[in-house]
């Protein structure tokens, strides 16, 4: 038994370098997505102290309106764009209708109205796109399908094109946020809301601007998601759990840490990965991916209630 | 009482100019509190001007419907000869006026050069999509506010505490970052909010010379709430006094300090 937990597992992962190379590598895609989720939650929390619910549903929401939209006949690019549009729209309305009445009303409120979201977009997008599994629009988005086989070590790794795309967008998107928060002034009036509204206010920033656009962005994050999950697993209202992922990620990162939602998703990616195939599946039967992550926030939370990076919370007593 | 129509010269031999602010017949009530009743008074070009007062008379009340935080019950507000429409806060500091709070209201968590760079944010022309994308007018935009902002930073002195977030500064340097935030601005009118509160001698003396020195090297328009009388009948030109929402004086600060209403407000009076 104790020869299955501690030396069975490292002693196939020497012996079999490239498989390890290929479980890793399937960590990383899915740790890269949950990273991107994850970052859309900070910048919610971090411009209102918003815990938004709702973005594993808006992930689904953003999928199923591209995919309904190409469904008409829309080529595959302008429905793109049109679900951006429909995605903006979404974050004006949610503003107008759900932030700007409950302005200054106590964090537990705006996390209901949240849930209230929720549940608003899971039956309207039942009721416009129907509730049946769907295909993502892969091929006609010009995502590539195939896939490169590399041979390490005389190994076998292979990398799905789709994948690769994922990656590369993903990772394209978070450099682009972190550089546009970090080095812009719009950025830096994102950050600036969430410390201080009044100071916010006094150097010109409108809060209704930035907490659309922190929305928007949001959504653009799901529709980025939605497209790279549904190319594998297809467009269902389950993908909304795989959003849920990210919380696991945020105790681990810290709600308020951008470096932390990045760092948090890789590791959750990796470590769930890595323990479903050597530990997983031998011992237990496999299906660990659902509940690894939640397990280890919950172990986190024990030790370090802030998360990894989060700021220690000192209370004067 | 100096002459109301053309502007004046100060004491120390500064030209004065036109009205740029005037507050016309406040009054603010907050249900049936009457903060403010029935306030007039203006602000010139260039001037420092301060509102004085004991604690409840209404100072801040006045400077958070100069800055748009408040909306007066009765009363008109004017801005470089014309009558201000309600604004949000946020409308009034992109009219170019820019304040500080008494209780400081920094952006904890961001280094100082962030937060005096969100100082520029009215300043902000290119479109949010061109800064997303780092592009041609956002790209020379950040460098030319960025070379404001240095100046400033240069100019208060915080130089070496420019990449340290404000959280972990002592009071008297947030003050300075404070302040460093608004002029960055380049506002046409600087709202200092009790700017020496809570300050040792020291401190409010090199508050009391960035005040004077600001004044003097950008020429702006400084209108500031302070408890300590030393310092405002220092570094003030005119002075406006209120007690119980009341204004009880207005003048150069030796006509103030000589004003028995003033007096009896300050050392209390047998009704």
């Amino acid at each position: 038994m104790l020869n299955d937990i501690f030396i069975a597992p490292f002693a196939d992962m020497i012996g079999a370098p490239d498989f390890l190379l290929q479980v890793l590598w399937e960590g990383l895609v899915s740790g890269v997505l949950y990273a991107l989720i994850a970052l859309g939650f900070v910048l919610i929390f971090r411009s209102s102290r918003i815990f938004n619910f709702a973005q594993g549903i808006m992930v689904v929401f953003a999928a199923l309106t591209l995919v309904g939209l190409h469904a008409f006949g829309i080529p595959a690019w302008i429905s793109v764009a049109l679900t951006l549009g429909v995605m903006f729209v979404l974050a004006v309305g949610i503003e107008r209708i759900v932030l700007r009445p409950l302005v200054g009303q106590p964090d537990i409120i705006l996390f209901m109205a949240t849930i209230g979201i929720t549940l608003f977009l899971i039956g309207g997008g039942e009721i416009i796109f129907g509730g049946e599994n769907k295909q993502m629009i892969t091929e006609e988005l010009g995502i590539p399908t195939g896939d490169t086989v590399l041979e390490p070590w005389g190994g076998l790794l292979i990398l799905q094109h789709v994948d690769i795309t994922v990656v590369v967008v993903a990772c394209t998107l978070v450099a682009a946020l972190l550089g546009f928060l970090n080095y812009t002034q719009m950025g830096r009036a994102i950050r600036a809301l969430g410390d201080d509204h009044q100071a916010a206010l006094s150097v010109g920033i409108s809060l209704q601007t930035v907490w659309v656009l922190v929305w928007f962005i949001a959504g653009i994050i799901a529709l980025v998601t939605g497209i790279a999950w549904g190319a594998r697993a297809g467009v269902s209202f389950a993908l909304e759990v795989i959003a849920y992922k990210a919380l696991p990620v945020l105790m681990l990162g810290g709600l308020e840490s951008i470096a932390g939602a990045i760092i948090g998703g890789l590791m959750i990616g990796l470590l769930e990965k890595l323990f479903e195939i050597y530990w997983g599946q031998p011992l237990l039967g496999g299906n660990t991916e659902t509940w690894f992550a939640f397990v280890l926030a919950l172990i986190v939370l024990l030790f370090r209630p802030q998360g990894l990076f989060g700021e220690r919370i000192i209370e004067r007593v | 009482m100096p002459d109301q129509s053309e502007g004046y010269v100060t004491a120390d031999g500064r030209q004065i100019g036109g009205v740029l602010m005037e507050m016309r017949d406040i009054t603010l009530k907050f249900g049936g509190v009457t903060a403010i009743e029935d306030i007039s008074f203006d602000i010139r070009e260039g001037e420092i001007r301060a509102i004085i007062g004991p604690n409840g008379a209404g100072k801040s009340s006045m400077l958070n419907i100069i800055s748009g935080f408040y909306t007066p019950t009765i009363g008109e507000v004017w801005y470089k000869g014309a009558k201000r429409p309600p604004m949000k806060p946020y409308e009034v500091a992109r009219l170019g006026v820019a304040r500080t709070f008494q209780n400081i209201a920094l952006f904890e968590g961001m280094t100082v050069l962030d937060n005096v760079m969100t100082g520029r944010l009215t300043h902000m022309k290119a479109g949010i999509a061109a800064q997303a994308l780092w592009f041609g007018k956002a790209r020379a935009e950040e460098m030319e506010n960025r070379e404001v902002v240095e100046k400033v930073i240069d100019f208060l002195e915080i130089q070496n505490i420019r990449k340290t977030p404000v959280g972990r500064l002592p009071y008297g340097l947030k003050k300075r970052v404070e302040l460093a935030r608004a002029l960055a601005a380049e506002p046409s009118i600087l709202l200092l909010d009790e700017p020496m509160a809570g300050m040792n001698v020291e401190e409010k003396e090199d508050m009391s010379r960035f005040i004077l020195d600001v004044n003097d090297e950008f020429g702006t328009t400084i209108a500031l709430i302070e408890h300590d009388m030393g310092v405002v009948m220092d570094i003030s030109d005119r002075v406006v006094v209120m007690d119980y929402g009341k204004k009880i004086g207005d003048g150069t600060p030796s006509e103030v300090r000589s004003n028995q209403d003033v007096i009896d407000a300050y050392l209390g009076v047998a009704h």
